[in-house]
Formats: structure tokens, C-alpha cells, sequence
């Protein structure tokens, strides 16, 4: 694998003008690095900044403070070199799906024929070339997911942001899902930042595992994952597998209670975030 | 008024909804296709029922004595004088005279309306402000400033297509806004990972989003025009449909009058499913 950073993170720390006049820290000190072609699944309690995160890498949002850069040029707003997608697919529903995914093509300027190649491409990449021509609203929650990643895929971004993108879908289109991700990343090589409350959905796709904190949001280990091969079975069912989600269960289990006695208590948990800063 | 505006509405929407449901090429098993039929045949009866009990009661009604003639002619007596005022062209004169009037108004309304909408709703703060005189002039029924417009334009057709283009401009106005205003932010979100620029934002993502409130803002303009119409046709005019059917009052012509509002009413449907088309055909993508 290649050894240059893609996604630099250095000491970032972002806070949110809060209602009673202080500020609510989302995130604080983060710092992270993703080399390019890497796949990193990131965990925390919710409402630990995970999505701020992403959104800081997206360019959606400004940091407070810290550096951030992607494959060495500073993030100064969105661009065509990271993909996102969201939980909720955000497909737009006046558009077909092979519209859909030469949306960012559009942007990015194609031509018109090497779009219209280029979507049908990617719709044979996630399975759906039957389904070039349907709205949204005739397709199935699974294949909207496939059509939203394909449209990301499409303009071929560096990153790949993915902000808890399975997490509306039943357990078995979520299962195929996972796997034609994995295919899709190892063809592609694309840097994949994913954004999931599912340890089981971590392990299995992440080749490391960040574990964040409560708020306000740090990172607080890193887990690198190596399953061996499973010969074809399932790898989920593989000692080392159920060890690594149990480690990061544990990482985990203090967060989430700590996440939970501070939104219990607002008053206190706002003074004590007032005085932190 | 407005009540009833929705009830108009709500009934022939879901009809349009229906066969474009239908549409895209589901697989359909051998014998769907009679089933089909079958159905089809069975909600068309359906729709026809009650149409067809009311049409009946106004034959018979009147002619059995339930209800005085001089006051309720029967169906076929106004069909009678209907074929009567076709054939003859002063139906055409007065039709042709209320088309002109409400169309134009309309299409001025619309052409203003949503350009400025879009333009109002791009600005969030302006909006912001604008929104509640919006509502006071959306909820002032447009015929109390009647007089005013006689005051200004006089009593001719000028004066008469600028109320209905008034009447028509609030709904299209305030509608195109909240479209525009309150489309999902995850898709402007969306949009704008890609890093797409304000103004391809607007035309790429919110026009066409706020497309089905616009042509909500429409449908109730349609409405609209066509009872302002009538109205202003009612006080002063010497041709259209509200001048025929006050004018036959007046000179006790019932079946005349009965005539004006039966094509005043065909009119109205029309206009409502031609609408509708249009939106049908527009907003292919909708579920």
C-alpha cells in the first residue's frame, strides 16, 4: 500500500455557538490520518461529533481551529475530490437513476455521451442496470443506498465519506451491501471514511477502527483490524472477529454511558462545556 | 370557498395519480390485463354514479313539481336551449369573451408570480419578512378590492384581467416561496458536497424541488381566475359567461341562465384536469 497520508487531521476542534450564550463543543483536539487507499470505520456514542466530522472533511463546515488537508492541499469547501454519502440517501426524485449519477458528472463538466457511458457504467457496478430509468420512489430503500454510492463513485472523488449509510436498511440488504462495498473499494481504491454505530459493521469493513469519545468528540484509540482469511465462510464467525468487537465493545461501553449522564443532566453538562472552553 | 377549492382538487388528483402508478412496464401475469379492464370499467362506473343521480334529480325535480319550474328548469329544457345558443354562436361569442379575460389574466399572474417567487425565496431573509403581509394579501378575498380596480381602470376588460391576474398572483406568488423556502436540506446538502456553485444550486436542485408547490399555487390560481371572472362579468360587462347568465336572470330567461352555469361549471372541470395534465406530464417523477 502506498504510504502517503490522504486525509490529514491535525488538532482539529470545532464548537457551536450554543443556546445559553457559551459555546458546545463538538469536537475537540482530533487528530487522524488516513493513508490513501485505506478503509476506516469510525465509532462513537451518538452525538459525539462523528457527522461534524465528516462534514469538516467534506468542506460543508469550517473548523474552530486545527489543520486539515486532502492528499496535501488544505480543505477550503466541498469539492469533486470527496464523495459523500448520507444515511438517507439524498437522491434528488425528479431524477432517474442513471440521472442521478451523472449529477456529478454535470458538475465536474463531462460531456453528455461520455456521461451517459460513464453512468451506465456504474450502474453495472452496483448491479442496477435494469433500473436506469426508474424514479427513486419506485426503488427499494437497498438499491437507492446502491444508486447513491454509484453516483458518488461516479465523478471517481479520492475519499469516499459515508455517514452511517446502512443504517435505515433491514439486516440482509445491509449484509449485501457491506460486501459489494468491500468489492467496489477493492476495485477502485478509493479512501473510504466510514461513519457507523455498529461495531459488528466496523470490524467487518474497516481495516481500522477509530473509536471516538463522548462529547466532546475525541478519538480516543485506534484499532487496526486483521481477519484472517476465512476461506470463503463467514468471517464474522472467526475468533479474531468476535475478539476485536468485543475490544472495541469495551472502548466503547464507557462512552456511551458517559454520552448518556450528560444528556440526562442538560444544565450541568452545559456549564461544564461553558467552562471547558 | 376555500374548502371547497380543495375538495375540486383533491378528487381528480388522485385520479391522475392512478394511471400513472400504472405506468412503468411492471410484469403483469396473463390474465391481469382483463382484471384490469375489469377494474377500470368498475371505478368508471363508480365516478359516473353520483354525477349521473344528480343530473336525474335536476330532470326530475322539476318536472314531477317538487320544485317550481319558473325557478329550476329541467335538464333537458337547458340542454335544449344550450344546443340552441351553440348552434346560434352567441355561446361561442360569450365563451370566447370569458376565455380571453381569465386566460390572459393567468398567464400574466403566473409569468410574474413565480420568476418574483423564486427571486423573493432566494433571498431567505426577504422571504422571511415578506411572509406574513404575503398571507394578509393571499387571505383578502380579491373581489373586495373590485371597486378599487373600477376606481383606477375604469369597467372595461383592462380592469377585469388585472383583478384575475391579482387574484391569481398570491397563490402562485406564496406558493413558489414555500417551495422554494422549504426544500429537504439534506439534497441542498447533498448538492453542495459536490461543491455545485449558488446559482446552479437554485436552477439544479430547488426549482425543480419546489416544482410540485408551484403547481399547487397554480391549480388554486386556475380556480381562482374563474370565479373573479364571473364576478367581474356580473357587474359590468356586455359579453362572457357571468354577462349571460345575470343578464338572462334578468330578463327571466331560467333556461338561459341555467345554460351560462352549466358551461361556466364545464369550464371549470376542464381547466382543472388540462391543469392536471400538465402537471402529470411535468412532474413524471412524482411517487
Amino acid at each position: 500500500m502506498a504510504d502517503h497520508t490522504e486525509i490529514r487531521i491535525r488538532n482539529i476542534t470545532k464548537t457551536f455557538p450554543a443556546r445559553n450564550s457559551g459555546a458546545l463543543t463538538a469536537l475537540e483536539n482530533i487528530s487522524l490520518d488516513i493513508t490513501a487507499g485505506q478503509f476506516l470505520a469510525l465509532v462513537g456514542p451518538s452525538g459525539c461529533g462523528k457527522s461534524t466530522l465528516l462534514d469538516l472533511i467534506a468542506g460543508l463546515t469550517s473548523p474552530t481551529s486545527g489543520e486539515l488537508t486532502i492528499g496535501g492541499r488544505p480543505v477550503t469547501g466541498p469539492g469533486l475530490d470527496r464523495g459523500v454519502v448520507f444515511q438517507q440517501y439524498a437522491l434528488f426524485p425528479w431524477r432517474t437513476a442513471q440521472a442521478n449519477i451523472e449529477f456529478g458528472l454535470e458538475v465536474k463538466g463531462v460531456p453528455r455521451r461520455r456521461r451517459a457511458e460513464r453512468a451506465r457504467e456504474m450502474l453495472a457496478l452496483v448491479g442496477l442496470t435494469a433500473f436506469a430509468d426508474r424514479y427513486p420512489h419506485e426503488l427499494s430503500g437497498g438499491m437507492r443506498q446502491r444508486v447513491a454510492i454509484a453516483r458518488s463513485l461516479a465523478y471517481e472523488p479520492e475519499v469516499l465519506l459515508m455517514d452511517e449509510p446502512y443504517a435505515a436498511l433491514d439486516a440482509q440488504t445491509r449484509e449485501a451491501l457491506q460486501e459489494d462495498l468491500l468489492s467496489i473499494w477493492r476495485r477502485t481504491g478509493t479512501t473510504v471514511l466510514f461513519i457507523t454505530h455498529s461495531i459488528e459493521e466496523a470490524v467487518y469493513l474497516g481495516q481500522r477502527v477509530a473509536v471516538m469519545t463522548a462529547r466532546p468528540g475525541r478519538i480516543k484509540r485506534i484499532v487496526d483490524i486483521e481477519l484472517p482469511d476465512s476461506g470463503g465462510g463467514d468471517p464474522r464467525s472467526t475468533p479474531e472477529f468476535v475478539r476485536y468487537r468485543r475490544e472495541i465493545w469495551e472502548l466503547l461501553h464507557d462512552e456511551v454511558r458517559k454520552a448518556f449522564e450528560t444528556q440526562g443532566s442538560g444544565y450541568v453538562a452545559g456549564k461544564a462545556v461553558t467552562a471547558s472552553v | 370557498m376555500s374548502e371547497t377549492t380543495i375538495a375540486v382538487i383533491d378528487q381528480p388528483a388522485g385520479r391522475a395519480g392512478t394511471p400513472a402508478g400504472g405506468g412503468p412496464e411492471l410484469p403483469v401475469p396473463g390474465r391481469a390485463p382483463l382484471r384490469r379492464a375489469g377494474r377500470l370499467l368498475g371505478s368508471g362506473v363508480r365516478r359516473i354514479v353520483a354525477i349521473a343521480a344528480f343530473l336525474a334529480l335536476w330532470q326530475i325535480a322539476p318536472t314531477v313539481g317538487w320544485v317550481d319550474r319558473a325557478f329550476l328548469s329541467p335538464l333537458s329544457e337547458v340542454l335544449d336551449t344550450w344546443w340552441g345558443l351553440a348552434v346560434g354562436g352567441d355561446l361561442w361569442t360569450n365563451i370566447w369573451a370569458s376565455l380571453h379575460r381569465s386566460l390572459t389574466g393567468f398567464v400574466i399572474a403566473i409569468s410574474i408570480a413565480v420568476p418574483l417567487g423564486l427571486l423573493i425565496a432566494w433571498y431567505r431573509a426577504v422571504a422571511g419578512v415578506l411572509s406574513p403581509l404575503l398571507a394578509i394579501f393571499l387571505n383578502t378575498a380579491a373581489v373586495a378590492l373590485l371597486p378599487v380596480f373600477t376606481l383606477i381602470l375604469g369597467i372595461g376588460d383592462t380592469s377585469k384581467i388585472a383583478i384575475i391576474a391579482y387574484a391569481c398572483f398570491w397563490p402562485v406568488l406564496y406558493n413558489t416561496i414555500s417551495g422554494a423556502r422549504d426544500v429537504d436540506p439534506l439534497l441542498i446538502k447533498s448538492a453542495r458536497s459536490l461543491g455545485l456553485p449558488h446559482i446552479k444550486l437554485f436552477v439544479k436542485v430547488i426549482v425543480p424541488a419546489a416544482l410540485p408547490t408551484i403547481f399547487t399555487g397554480i391549480r388554486l390560481a386556475g380556480a381562482g381566475s374563474m370565479l373573479v371572472l364571473i364576478t367581474t362579468e356580473y357587474v359590468g360587462a356586455k359579453a362572457g359567461l357571468g354577462y349571460m347568465i345575470i343578464s338572462a336572470q334578468f330578463n327571466f330567461q331560467i333556461p338561459e341562465m341555467y345554460a351560462g352555469i352549466l358551461t361556466v361549471s364545464i369550464i371549470g372541470v376542464a381547466f382543472n384536469y388540462l391543469l392536471l395534465f400538465i402537471e402529470s406530464k411535468v412532474l413524471r417523477w412524482r411517487a
